[in-house]
Order: structure tokens, then C-alpha cells, then sequence
């Protein structure tokens, strides 16, 4: 099935006569076939083997100790592997998982939302200062990770905030791309008139959002929710300044700890390897199964 | 690296004038009776905004101008204006400057192919002789599922001589080792981000009239000519968009590196200007790690400002 012909014959006006798009249908020899969807099998071994190959190395007995190569060999321990790794430490693994999915869907949550209400404000309302809020927000992107990391973790500890849950979870529901992708698909997809409707039905300025604007917009959500959690759930830096306690890591701090234990702890190796297997599982089936929804943001935020 | 969208914005309004919103906003609300509400729908994003973004940034500056003074060697330490002693000492650090020329390095090997890549399967993804569109898709974007650090630390493990899948490789060229790492290292953030940015140019290709490619085919144009007289020249805002995400990506590069220093004796821990925040933070020098901060937002912002000036005069002239 192939989406980019779908997409074109869609958009291609369809003779008066109806039936199927004017495209000029012409026989394709097997070359022309053969020769893209060679070059992409090719690309894709080079995507996918690394993921095939933790797969694989996470299902070993003891890493190193029974061969490297990309298949099976001895025992098949996948399982058995999976369960020593979550009951290593007292499950810190899995809290770690947790402390992952706790940062993410909070952060992305409330920075959907916050960012939704800020787009649609600047979207539908003219006021004074419109277009300079907006451009600051927008310059907030140029902003490298160690400022605002550090200069965080300064402010944190003079409140003596550090080294808790709240350090990470509130700074992470700020998302400036989400206000301008919101902007834009409010702009584009909330008509004037079905505001002017709920406002003579009564309706509060805050009622015709939540209950009619919002729903017009949740494409947009989507793509704006996806968006912050990848970012909050790859967030490295700022755990790393501010956590000390191992028990609030998110799973990219745990997993590096481990990693750097290698030569303290025996096994870790395999750990980290079937830690990292069963972290980025979650991740690749909740992207396969909202991908078409990335497809719309994506063209919204770069194409419009 | 991060994911650096909100650019698409600086990108858009700048190559193409304001007039586009402003239109599409055609007959907004006004009036005094809305600015109470218009407050509230800002409150909240403008709180966390200013809390965690501009608060810390002002922190940082204010920051970058003092320094600690002892009273003798082990006199309680006080905080004291030093105007811009510290960026004088920016200017001094070679650790610094070496950072930047390690990512500009980094960004040599990595962009021109991670890019061209990505253009080259949107193209493939879009052309009509491709079977499996929608697999090929999936599979190139799921690497962008794994946080940087998990990709660095796998990759780490493949790059291994006893773990490799290929141990005669990792054997032969030691692929830790000064020569290769930065390569090394290249492949892992190539590995991500291709994917992502094929799907922002793959986005960018389905807004290509049916019709313009049609015609062309009328006029007994071949895919390849198609491809480079219709669809690059359509798309060229996205790809400048890609580039400034890659240049904001490359310079505020941290994760992998970090992950690689554990593994690579070859990668200092002063690799990337982040790095070199971080470390000097870990001193703990924070006034010096502010300056060095301020200085890179700086000189990002400088970037990717001429960069899109550039492409602009390249592109849209």
C-alpha cells in the first residue's frame, strides 16, 4: 500500500466523469521497481538490525560469552533475562520505567494544555503586545539545554527544591513548539462564526474553548502531546543535575548509572542491554500505533 | 540533541512575511470585554514560561557577572560584581573553542549525509514505482523511538570487538579508538534523526499539487527530473527547516558524547560546548558555566539566524 500514491490521486481533481484520477497510467517495467525497493530493503536492514540485534543479544545467556553474531545461539533466555533485570536491586528498574511514564505523560499533559490555550489565545484574539509574546515564546527554542539545566538547578537549590520529582516534572510542561503549531491549527481550523454562536447562546469565552474549540483543535493536541513526551521522556540533562536519590531517575539516567558500573558489577552489561530493549519497547509500539497522527502535525508545523 | 521544531515558526515567518497569519486571522475578536479572558488562556503557559525558561536565562546572565572571592585561602566565600571578567576568560578557554571545533566536525560528517539521506528516501517514499511505502516509513522513523542515550549506550555495545555483530569489523578498526570515535558517534545520532527529518521532508512532499507533477508527466518528464526540477524546489522551506534544527542540534550535542566518554577513552569530557558547561559547573564554577552558557545561546542564535539568511537569499530569491 503506498500512501504517497494515495495521497496524490486525493488531492488530483477527479474528472467530471468521476471513476478513477486523470493519472497517466503506464506500465511500469521491473527495473524501475525493483531498483527503489531494493535501495530502501537496504536501508531499512540498516534501521532495524541494531533493534534486531538487542533483541537478540538480550535473549544470551551471559553477554559476550556465547557468540556476537545477529541470530540465536544457546540458550534462548529472553524471558528469564528480563525478569532477573526487573528484580535486580530491589526492582529499581521498574521504578525507573514508572518515574519515565510519570515525567512524560505529566509533562506532556499540562503542556499540551497550556500550550493550547496560549496558541488559540494568539490565534483568535487581537490585544496589544500579540505578536511580541509570540516571538518571545518562539525565540525560548534557540535556548541550549545547560541554560536553562543549570541556572534551574541554582534556583532549585536556593528554594531547597532539588532532588525531588516536582524539579523535573514542572519544568517539563513548557513547550513553546506547542504554542505555535496550536496558533497556527486554531487559526486555521476554529471558524469565527461558530465562536460568534456560542457567545450569543450565552456561552463564556472559556466555555466555547473547552467545550467547542477544542475538540476543533485535537488533531493538533495529539501531535503537540507526542511531541513533548519524546522530548520529556529522552530528557538526560536536566535528571542529571537535579536528582540525586536513584530512586527518582527517569530510565535514560538509570540505565546510564548501570552502564557505568561495568566494571564493578557483574552482569550489568547484559542488564543494560535488556534495560534498554525493554525501555524503548513502550516508546516504538505507541509511534506505530499513532503514527498517522505525526504525519499531520509534522506537515502543519513545516509545511504551512 | 532535542527536538527543535518551534524553528519551523522562524522559519515560516521570515521566508514567508506575516501577512499569512495575519490574513488567516481575519476577523478576530476585539474589543475591551475579551482581554479577561485573554489573560487567562495565557496565564498559565506564560507562568511556567517565565518560571522555567526566562527566570533561569535571566538567572544565568546575572550570574555570568559575578564571581566568588576569598578572603585569604580558606576565607568564607563571597559573591562579588566582576563585571566581564568571566567572559573574558570565555574568550581565553581553549577548552571552549575546541569544543567548537569538535561539533562543527561533528556537523561536517554528520548533516550533509543525514540530510541527504532523508531527501533522497522522501523522494523514493514518494515516487509511484516504490512498493511498501508505508513499511519503509515506519521502519526508518522508529530509531527516533530511542532516547539518544539508549542509542548511544546499544550502538556502544556494537561497536565493541566481544558484543559486535560483526566482531571482524569492530576487530580490525577500533572503532572506540581517536580515529574512528567521532565517526562512531556520527553513525549513532545519523541513526536517529534521518528518519524524522525524511518524515518532515516526506510531509512537505505531499503538498506538491497533483497537478504540477501531473503535467510534468504529460510533458514526458521522468521521475528524476521531476524530483529535482518540482519537488526539491517545493520543499526547499523544509529543508531549511531541517538544517537549522541540525545546526541547534549539533551545537547543543551532549547526550551521546556523555554516554561515549564512559566507553571511549578518545572522547574528553570537554567534547561539546554543553560538556563544557557541564563540566565546569561540576567544578563547581558556576559563574564561569553561566558565561559559557550565555555565550552559546549567543552564538546559536547568530547561527541560525545567518543560516536562515543565507538559505533565504539561496532559496526564496
Amino acid at each position: 500500500m503506498s500512501t504517497a500514491i494515495e495521497a496524490a490521486v486525493e488531492t488530483t481533481p477527479r474528472p467530471p466523469g468521476g471513476g478513477r484520477a486523470r493519472r497517466p497510467v503506464r506500465r511500469q517495467s521491473l527495473l524501475e521497481v525493483l531498483l527503489p525497493t531494493g535501495f530502501m530493503v537496504l536501508a531499512a536492514l540498516y534501521f532495524l538490525l541494531p533493534l534486531w540485534w538487542l533483541v537478540v543479544a538480550s535473549s544470551r545467556e551471559r553477554t559476550g560469552s556465547s557468540g556476537t553474531g545477529l541470530w540465536f545461539d544457546g540458550p534462548f533466555r529472553l524471558f528469564r533475562n528480563i525478569s532477573d533485570v526487573l528484580a535486580h536491586n530491589d526492582g529499581i528498574f521498574v521504578r525507573w520505567l514508572a518515574n519515565s511514564f510519570a515525567y512524560a505523560t505529566f509533562g506532556a499533559l499540562v503542556g499540551t494544555l497550556f500550550a493550547s490555550m496560549a496558541g488559540y489565545a494568539l490565534a483568535k484574539y487581537v490585544f496589544p503586545g500579540r505578536e511580541a509574546v509570540f516571538n518571545i515564546i518562539l525565540a525560548g527554542v534557540l535556548v541550549p539545554a545547560t541554560a536553562l539545566a543549570l541556572p534551574l538547578f541554582l534556583l532549585a537549590s536556593l528554594v531547597d527544591a532539588t532532588d525531588s520529582m516536582w524539579a523535573v516534572l514542572l519544568p517539563s510542561t513548557v513547550s513553546p513548539f506547542g504554542v505555535y503549531l496550536c496558533r497556527i491549527y486554531a487559526a486555521a481550523a476554529v471558524p469565527d462564526e461558530l465562536l460568534e454562536a456560542a457567545r450569543l447562546d450565552g456561552a463564556s469565552e472559556f466555555r466555547a474553548f473547552f467545550t467547542v474549540s477544542i475538540r476543533l483543535m485535537a488533531p493538533a493536541l495529539v501531535t503537540v502531546f507526542l511531541f513533548q513526551f519524546v522530548v520529556v521522556w529522552n530528557n538526560f540533562l536536566l535528571p542529571l543535575v537535579m536528582l540525586q536519590d536513584n530512586r527518582l531517575y527517569p530510565v535514560t539516567l538509570g540505565l546510564a548509572t548501570w552502564n557505568s558500573q561495568v566494571t564493578r558489577v557483574a552482569d550489568i552489561q547484559l542488564y543494560v542491554i535488556v534495560g534498554a530493549l525493554l525501555s524503548i519497547l513502550p516508546l516504538v509500539i505507541a509511534f506505530l500505533a499513532l503514527q498517522r497522527f505525526w504525519r499531520t502535525g509534522l506537515s502543519e508545523g513545516a509545511v504551512k | 540533541m532535542t527536538t527543535t521544531s518551534p524553528l519551523a515558526a522562524t522559519a515560516e515567518t521570515t521566508a514567508d512575511p506575516p501577512t499569512r497569519l495575519s490574513r488567516r486571522d481575519a476577523t478576530p475578536r476585539r474589543g475591551r470585554r475579551h482581554h479577561l479572558a485573554v489573560a487567562g488562556f495565557l496565564a498559565p503557559f506564560l507562568t511556567v514560561f517565565a518560571a522555567f525558561y526566562l527566570v533561569p536565562i535571566g538567572y544565568a546572565i546575572y550570574q555570568s557577572f559575578l564571581k566568588v572571592e576569598r578572603d585569604g585561602t580558606f576565607g568564607p566565600a563571597r559573591q562579588v560584581f566582576a563585571g566581564l571578567d568571566q567572559y573574558a576568560t570565555v574568550v581565553r578557554s581553549n577548552d571552549f573553542w575546541d569544543s567548537f571545533v569538535n561539533v562543527s566536525q561533528f556537523f561536517v560528517l554528520s548533516i550533509p549525509l543525514q540530510l541527504g539521506f532523508a531527501l533522497v528516501f522522501a523522494l523514493v517514499l514518494d515516487s509511484p514505482f516504490l512498493r511498501g511505502a508505508s513499511f519503509f516509513r515506519l521502519a526508518f522513523f522508529a530509531p527516533y523511538a530511542v532516547p539518544g542515550v539508549i542509542a548511544a549506550l546499544m550502538w556502544g555495545f556494537m561497536y565493541s570487538p566481544q558484543l559486535s555483530p560483526f566482531p571482524a569489523v569492530a576487530e580490525r578498526l577500533d572503532l572506540l579508538g581517536p580515529t574512528w570515535v567521532m565517526f562512531a558517534m556520527v553513525n549513532v545520532v545519523n541513526w536517529v534523526y534521518t528518519g524524522y527529518n525524511m518524515l518532515i521532508l516526506y510531509s512537505a512532499l505531499q503538498a506538491v499539487p497533483a497537478e504540477v507533477i501531473e503535467a510534468a508527466t504529460m510533458d514526458g518528464a521522468g521521475q528524476l527530473r521531476i524530483a529535482w526540477s518540482i519537488k526539491i524546489p517545493h520543499i526547499l522551506p523544509a529543508l531549511v527547516l531541517t538544517g537549522i534544527f541540525s545546526i541547534i542540534g549539533t551545537l547543543q550535542l551532549f547526550n551521546e558524547p556523555q554516554v561515549f566518554r564512559g566507553i571511549s577513552s578518545a572522547v574528553s569530557s570537554k567534547f561539546s560546548p554543553n560538556m563544557v558547561v557541564y563540566a565546569t559547573s561540576n567544578v563547581p564554577d558556576y559563574h564561569l558555566a553561566a558565561a559559557f552558557s550565555v555565550v552559546l545561546a549567543l552564538l546559536t542564535c547568530v547561527l541560525s539566524f545567518l543560516f536562515l539568511k543565507l538559505a533565504q537569499r539561496r532559496a526564496f530569491q
